[in-house]
Order: structure tokens, then C-alpha cells, then sequence
């Protein structure tokens, strides 16, 4: 779970600077289409994690884990 | 003659008297020489403008006193004097502790805030950043709380992506704040927290003490990793809240100030395939402005014009090559049928049958007199035949 979120994020950040990169007019028109695919692919990735995402709830055992101290 | 008593007798009955007498009392005062013994119990001095009695507070009975008495604080107490006899003193032992008010409280909230702050604890430059993707948030309250509830609700609204751990610890009363302490410290030797919330619901200034406590907030400046405090409603602050990273006016509030925002991240994603749609459409459609542009420039139309003048010349070359060719052609063939005509008007049977004679010597045709050989034979060719002349 935690390699999968990690992984959103690193993947919404790309999305980020590929969308940027889009913007700045810099890119190559080959570069541009090899960036549009690879944003749709991680805009999909995005949406289904998030989509199919349910929370996960962990309860510690505080007197535990003090003793263990 | 009076009765001559030792030490210890006198003591005994001072002890005897005393204790008879002051049981079940209430005294008012203001803490001094406060000294929270190791073994658990407590040592103080109670005075007001001219007495001091000295006071203890037993571990075990002190469980129940819900703050951390502070020097200067006015409290009323409740208990008993006892006397020592090794030292011939007395004491008042508290069973019972309450502030003598809430100003009381509040007095010692503002020492307390205006000792931390300036140790610095405050300090906006020291505040860490909240992560902004969070994978896991440890949460520092009640479990079978409704600000629990509030925050996990909160948390799957918003970012279900996000693990939450939760320290259950008793956030209101007796030893509330030395809970709040261990599971602040059990979720910093955890490596996988980015997160910390610390919260309650609402209450009174009593129910949220324990955030109001020293070693709360010591806690939360210790903490490595970034505290988010949500306690009670907007209205309320505490020390907690000066000392964290990032205050929330409640817990859910703390939740959301904790994750980003599920719609707004769909939002994006969504916005990212249309924008960047158009940015690939606007851009194909400014390249083929600018291989527009260079076909509708003059120096290519100029290039354009330059070809098609070549091909014209070139059509012109073709044309005439044609004709030279096909005049020639024609002569050729004109000629031809004349010499066809010549020849077939010298045809031999023709001129044969006309009466003419081929005279032929030795396989060889004899064209003129002086070729005749006399001796040799002679053969004449009409045009019915050949004869044979013997010489």
C-alpha cells in the first residue's frame, strides 16, 4: 500500500511537470505526443488508484509498545 | 510540682490533638517549592501573605488532579494536618486539589505560554512543513471518540489513499497528558509516519488541560515528525496548538489541513487530459501555420515558378526534338519507297521478258564485249530458260 501511494504521488507530480512542460511551448511536436501518451497513461493510473482506494486503519497498542521501550 | 514529659510524649499528644481536630479541612494558598518526586509523590509549600505549611500529595491521590500544579498557582486543598514526629513538624496531606479558580488556570496557561515561547518553542522558522501526499498519519486520540470518528470520516472523504494509525490515549483528566507524551513518542520511533494529529473534541478548560501541559507541549517540539494539533472547538487554544507545526481549529479540520483533496486531485487529472489535448492540437496547428507560411513565401512560390519555367523549356526542348525526329522520320521513309519503287522497276523478269538475254560465263555475268572469254563456254538466260553454247 505504501510503494502504490508513493507511486501517486511520484505519478501526479509527473503529471505536474508534464503538464508544465506542455505549456512552455519548448517541446518538440514527437516530444510533445510521447508526453501527451505518457500523461494520459498516469492520468489513468491516478484516477483509478484514487478511485479505488479505501482507508486503512491501524490501531497500536500504546501500553505495548511502552512496555517494549 | 508539673509532671516532667519527654519528647516523644508531648509530640504524641500535640499529634493527638492535631489530628483530631484538623481532619476533613479545606485550605486556600498558592504553591511554592513544587517538587513532583520521582517515586511519584508530591512535595510543596502552601502559603498566603504571612504562613506557610508545608504539604504533600501522595502518589495515588494525586492521579486525580486533572493539571500539573505550577508555582504560583492558587489552589484550594483538601485533607488533613498530620504531624512528623522525627522532626516534630507538621504537615497538611492533600487528598484533593482544585484551582482556586478558573483564572487560576488560565494564570498558569499564560505563564506557560510566555515561558515556552520565549525558549523559543513557538518559533515560526522551527515549524516543519505538513507533507503534502501523506501515506501514513498517526493519530493521537480516544479511539471510540467522536473527533476520531470526525477525522476517519474526514480522511475517506477526502484522501482515501492514506493509512491512519491510531494511538489510542486518554486525552482528558488524570494522566491524560502522560499518555498524550508516550504515544507522541511511540509514533516517532515508527518509521512509516509522515503525520501526526493530535486532537480532542470539545470540552471545558478542565477537559482539555492535559494540552495545556508542559510536557505536551515538550512532546510536540521533540517530535520529529510534523504535528498537526485539532483540539476542542475554533474558540479554544492551547498550548499544544502554539507548540505544533500546524494548528487546526478541530479535528476534523486537522484531517483536512492533513491530505489533499480527492476532488480537487481528480479535478486536476481531469484538467491535465483536456488542457493537454488542446496544447498538442494548438501546437499542430501552429506548425501547420508554419509550413503555410514558407509555402505562401515568395522565395518558395519564387522556387515554385523557377520549376515550372524549367518544365516549360523542357516541354519546349521535347516538342522540338519530336519534330526533328518525326521529319526525319518521314524522309526516311519517302526515301525508302522511292528506292523501293527503283528497284522493283529494274526488276530482272520484267526486263527478261521484255526480250533482253543474261549472258553468263564462268558464273559470272558478262556486262560488256571485252569480257567474253572465246573459248569458254556461254549460257544465255531468257526469260523462258536457259541455253547452253557450246564452243
Amino acid at each position: 500500500m505504501t510503494k502504490k501511494n508513493i507511486s501517486f504521488e511520484k505519478s501526479l507530480n509527473r503529471l505536474q511537470e508534464i503538464s508544465e512542460l506542455l505549456e512552455s511551448d519548448e517541446v518538440t511536436l514527437e516530444n510533445s505526443i510521447k508526453l501527451y501518451e505518457e500523461g494520459m497513461k498516469l492520468s489513468k493510473s491516478c484516477y483509478s488508484q484514487l478511485n479505488k482506494a479505501e482507508l486503512k486503519v491501524e490501531e497500536l497498542n500504546t501500553q505495548l509498545e511502552q512496555e517494549l521501550e | 510540682m508539673q509532671k516532667v514529659l519527654t519528647v516523644s510524649e508531648i509530640t504524641k499528644q500535640v499529634k493527638q490533638v492535631v489530628e483530631e481536630n484538623f481532619t476533613g479541612v479545606k485550605i486556600i494558598g498558592e504553591i511554592s517549592n513544587f517538587k513532583a518526586h520521582v517515586s511519584g509523590h508530591w512535595y510543596f509549600t502552601l502559603k498566603d501573605g504571612n504562613s506557610a505549611i508545608n504539604c504533600t500529595m501522595w502518589r495515588g491521590v494525586n492521579d486525580y488532579v486533572f493539571f500539573t500544579p505550577q508555582n504560583g498557582m492558587k489552589v484550594i486543598l483538601s485533607g488533613r494536618i498530620t504531624v512528623y514526629p522525627p522532626r516534630g513538624s507538621y504537615q497538611f496531606d492533600a487528598r484533593s486539589m482544585q484551582p482556586a479558580g478558573v483564572g487560576e488556570l488560565q494564570k498558569a496557561f499564560e505563564e506557560l505560554k510566555r515561558k515556552l515561547q520565549n525558549e523559543g518553542l513557538f518559533d515560526e522558522e522551527i515549524k516543519k512543513d505538513i507533507p503534502e501526499f501523506p501515506n501514513t498519519i498517526g493519530v493521537v486520540t480516544g479511539s471510540d471518540t467522536a473527533a476520531f470518528k470526525d477525522i476517519l470520516s474526514v480522511a475517506s472523504r477526502r484522501y482515501p489513499l492514506v493509512k491512519i494509525i491510531i494511538t489510542p490515549t486518554k486525552v482528558q483528566g488524570d494522566g491524560a497528558a502522560e499518555e498524550i507524551v508516550n504515544s507522541i513518542n511511540i509514533l516517532n520511533k515508527r518509521k512509516d509516519i509522515d503525520t501526526i494529529i493530535v486532537s480532542r473534541g470539545g470540552g471545558s478548560l478542565e477537559d482539555l488541560w492535559a494540552f495545556n501541559e508542559e510536557i505536551v507541549a515538550r512532546a510536540i517540539y521533540k517530535s520529529k515528525i510534523p504535528v498537526i494539533s485539532g483540539v476542542g472547538h475554533e474558540i479554544d487554544f492551547t498550548i499544544a496548538d502554539f507548540v505544533s507545526d500546524l494548528r487546526a481549529p478541530t479535528p476534523s479540520s486537522a484531517m483536512e489541513l492533513a491530505t489533499p483533496n480527492k476532488d480537487d486531485l481528480f479535478a486536476f487529472i481531469s484538467n491535465f487530459s483536456f488542457d493537454a489535448k488542446n496544447q498538442i492540437t494548438d501546437l499542430i496547428s501552429d506548425l501547420r501555420n508554419d509550413v503555410e507560411q514558407v509555402t505562401e513565401s515568395y522565395g518558395f512560390k519564387n522556387l515554385i515558378s523557377t520549376i515550372n519555367n524549367k518544365k516549360q523549356l523542357l516541354d519546349n526542348y521535347l516538342f522540338r526534338i519530336q519534330t526533328v525526329i518525326s521529319n526525319f522520320l518521314n524522309e526516311k521513309k519517302s526515301n525508302l519507297e522511292l528506292s523501293t519503287k527503283i528497284v522493283s522497276s529494274n526488276n530482272i523478269e520484267v526486263i527478261l521478258k521484255k526480250g533482253f538475254v543474261l549472258v553468263e560465263q564462268n558464273k559470272k555475268f558478262i556486262k560488256r564485249k571485252s569480257e567474253i572469254e572465246a573459248k569458254e563456254k556461254i549460257s544465255l538466260q531468257f526469260a523462258d530458260g536457259k541455253v547452253e553454247l557450246n564452243k
